[in-house]
């Protein structure tokens, strides 16, 4: 049996995705900016991606702009206001939890000579208002907050911080970095009092290389990269037509029962926590009701380290993630669970299993009772 | 400009009359090398040179990449051949070839020319004579000097007449083939791959052996191996890796034996089975990676308990490097980033706080005894479950 857990690090593709990428590939394959009748066809999709993504988001067509997907979207929507505003101030502020490409991106912009502030989270992996209210100073220009924690699956108070940054100041950008929200829950930029948002297509079920970052029309931001000046000069380069089609199908799909196919994933969530509760030292991090993403679960499992859960359960044909699958190819402790609290014994024994639509009972089952065998067996052999 | 090359050998010179072997092997190693490299090439020996010569357009670059690979050659020197078009036309040659290669005039040579074929008008010492005359005249600045020339510049004449003057170093060694075949321990770390390259170097063919963990070890640190085989074939020649699963006898001796000697016990048993797959495979020594003192496994007395089990020789080239030294070369052969990458790998995943440094071998055999009742099993089970990867 293959049980695929590791849906926070990608999906696999909707089969109507690939299908509309094949005949985008084979059949309708210029060039958006060609000005013969094959560009226009191809323009056609991309027209049609911003249309569903606009009215998924109630927002307007033009405030969509394609990228290779969460890691641009995450650098342009930084970088590009960062540069376009630092006459105004030049203080950032964000999260400790966020995803590499937010704070990589914000140490660079700290050697360009900005300030960033770093707001702690609670054992929950949450931040508190008033410290975001406490940090904003007559001289910040941005705030950039995840919307969805890819590690434990935390929720942060988006929209009361969206309302909270514009009451103290309009001016101040509001960034939200949606990769891991998106597709899981309904997001409104304008009722939220998101300026911009980053969204990724494969953690959608849609294709890889691809994503969108909304853009409030009334921000100043700035092109970091430059050339053939598509996407209105904002985004140089072709456009990956194949992939941006394959993105609207993705959203299409995601959203067409997205409540009922909530409550599914939440339920199979319930189960699978019920299930490794029972095995003892076994913690699960961060919040597990309503209160947290439907797909996310971050187990700390005493006395095993996590790379060792991981390969012996792929060996049953099970994949899941050591601690963040962006972290996992190198041996660095995670800012996320080291933020939450987690006990240093735990960092490294922490894993996360991810669900998709696609995660049926059956798999869930399988995978408890394979930890069930597992976890004793592994314990007998540790490191002494 | 260049269309061939001769290359110079070192050690091969001194042999006596089994000196063809090591010749032939030599010009087998350059045909394979040549292989990987774009254009049509012949490689032919006469009179104790080895030639190689271009029959086709080809990429100097990464022809000289690739003869530097090959064991056995000290010397590459690319040459430029002529036709004999009479004398004049030669001097015109050479004048144009010096003014080409070397940019800078400022700079001293002497002329050496030889003739394979006696026929030729002019003697070897005319030769020197008249071609240094007009080199001299063609550039005001340039100067001979017959004792300690900044380069010499050959002719030979042969069919065509061959001119070259610039050697680019070789790697030395003996050709891959003149010796025995050798088992190496691989693990994925940076001394083992080195010390494979060393033992090749001295004309050894290359098998491997790796022991794995799963699920202690990942299938990444397994591909890191092979990966790591690959960049050691470009000088070994295709390498044969033997894997073996190793996490039942591992376990097996966690719970039987005191824990500060599980690397060692291990590293005995892991010795073991590297013979018996040497045997199995016609190979006539083992190789490891081992210097003394590096780790606690590695020190004189430890070395001392795994070298008890097994009979046949172990080379271990590396003994008396030190890290850095042994970094140094990793570099130099392209293994060093592939040995780095952070997979754990089974000789460190149970590994104790302070594991004994100065092992006892009476009491290490002790020990060994709670694990006779399965051992011998084990140990057939590895060896017929082991997984056999042809890396080239």
């Amino acid at each position: 049996m293959e049980v695929y857990l590791d849906n926070s690090a990608t999906t696999k593709c909707f089969d109507s995705v690939a299908k509309i990428m094949t005949k985008v590939m084979l059949e309708d394959y210029g060039n958006p900016s060609s000005m013969h009748n094959k560009g226009m066809q191809a323009e056609n999709y991309v027209r049609y991606a911003k249309e569903v993504i606009a009215k998924n988001l109630k927002v307007n067509e033009k405030e969509i702009l394609f990228t290779s997907g969460g890691t641009e979207s995450d650098n342009l929507a930084l970088i590009g206001t960062a540069i376009a505003n630092q006459r105004a101030g030049r203080h950032l502020i964000t999260t400790k939890i966020e995803h590499p490409a937010i704070l990589q991106t914000m140490q660079y912009l700290e050697s360009m000579g900005f300030k960033v502030t770093y707001l702690p989270v609670d054992a929950m992996g949450r931040i508190r208002l008033e410290d975001l209210q406490n940090a904003i100073t007559r001289d910040t220009i941005l705030v950039s907050i995840m919307h969805t924690n890819n590690e434990i699956g935390s929720l942060q108070p988006i929209a009361e911080a969206g309302a909270l940054i514009k009451r103290i100041n309009p001016g101040i950008v509001f960034h939200v970095d949606a990769v891991q929200g998106y597709g899981k829950f309904r997001i409104l930029p304008k009722k939220m009092g998101i300026d911009l948002l980053s969204v990724s297509g494969h953690k959608i079920h849609g294709p890889k290389g691809i994503g969108f970052l909304y853009i409030n029309e009334k921000v100043k931001i700035k092109p970091i990269s430059f050339g053939g000046g598509q996407q209105k000069g904002m985004r140089s380069g072709t456009e990956n037509v194949p992939a941006i089609a394959g993105l609207a199908t993705a959203v299409e799909e995601i959203y067409r029962d997205l409540d009922r196919d909530m409550d599914d994933m939440y339920q199979l969530k319930q189960m699978f926590i019920e299930g490794v509760s029972k095995i003892q030292d076994v913690k699960v991090n961060g919040l597990t009701d309503r209160n947290s993403a439907p797909h996310v679960i971050s187990v700390s499992i005493r006395g095993i380290r996590s790379e060792v859960v991981l390969h012996a359960l792929e060996d049953k044909g099970i994949y899941v993630s050591a601690g963040s699958a962006c972290a996992s190819n190198h041996p660095m402790v995670s800012p996320t669970l080291k933020a939450i609290g987690v006990e240093k014994d735990l960092l490294d024994s922490t894993i996360r299993f991810s669900l998709s639509v696609f995660t049926t009972r059956e798999e869930i089952n399988y995978t408890i009772k394979t930890l069930y065998d597992m976890i004793p067996m592994l314990r007998r052999f540790t490191r002494k | 400009m260049f269309t061939a090359f001769l290359i110079k050998y070192a050690e091969i010179g001194v042999k006596g009359r089994n000196r063809y072997i090591f010749e032939d092997a030599l010009v087998r190693q350059i045909r394979f090398a040549l292989r990987r490299c774009e254009g049509e090439f012949e490689v032919h020996k006469t009179q104790g040179r080895i030639y190689v010569e271009a029959l086709s357009e080809f990429d100097f670059d990464e022809t000289v990449d690739n003869l530097k690979t090959v064991f056995g050659i000290s010397g590459i020197c690319p040459v430029v051949h002529v036709e004999d078009e009479g004398y004049e036309q030669l001097s015109r040659d050479v004048v144009d070839y010096v003014d080409k290669v070397y940019p800078d005039k400022n700079i001293t040579f002497k002329v050496c020319a030889r003739r394979a074929r006696k026929n030729y008008p002019m003697d070897s010492m005319t030769l020197n004579c008249e071609l240094g005359g007009d080199i001299l005249d063609a550039f005001p600045n340039i100067r001979v000097d017959v004792h300690k020339p900044d380069f010499i510049l050959n002719i030979e004449v042969r069919e065509k007449i061959y001119i070259y003057s610039v050697i680019i170093p070789g790697p030395g060694g003996m050709p891959i083939g003149t010796a025995g075949k050798a088992m190496l321990l691989l693990s994925g770390g940076i001394d083992s791959p080195v010390a494979g390259y060393m033992i090749a170097k001295r004309g050894v063919k290359i098998d491997a052996t790796y022991f794995h963990a799963p699920p202690y070890t990942s299938e990444r640190a397994k591909q890191k191996v092979v990966d790591l085989a690959k960049l050691v074939t470009r000088y070994s020649g295709p390498i044969t890796l033997h894997v073996i699963n190793f996490t039942d006898i591992q376990l097996y001796i966690y719970e039987k034996c005191p824990h500060e000697e599980l690397t060692i016990i291990m590293r005995r048993y892991m010795m073991k089975i590297a013979e018996r797959i040497a045997e199995e495979n016609e190979c006539i020594g083992l190789i490891t990676g081992e210097s003394i003192g590096q780790v606690a496994s590695q020190t004189m007395q430890s070395l001392a308990a795994t070298n008890e089990v097994c009979t046949m020789p172990v080379y271990r080239p590396l003994i008396g490097f030190d890290k850095q030294e042994i970094v140094e070369i990793s570099e130099k052969i392209n293994t060093y980033e592939t040995s780095i990458l952070p997979f754990e790998d089974c000789c460190t995943i149970f590994v104790a706080k302070h594991p004994v440094t100065k092992p006892n071998l009476k009491v290490i055999k002790n020990h060994e005894r709670n694990l006779e009742e399965k051992i011998d099993e084990m140990i057939e089970t590895a060896l017929s479950t082991q997984e056999v990867i042809t890396v080239k």
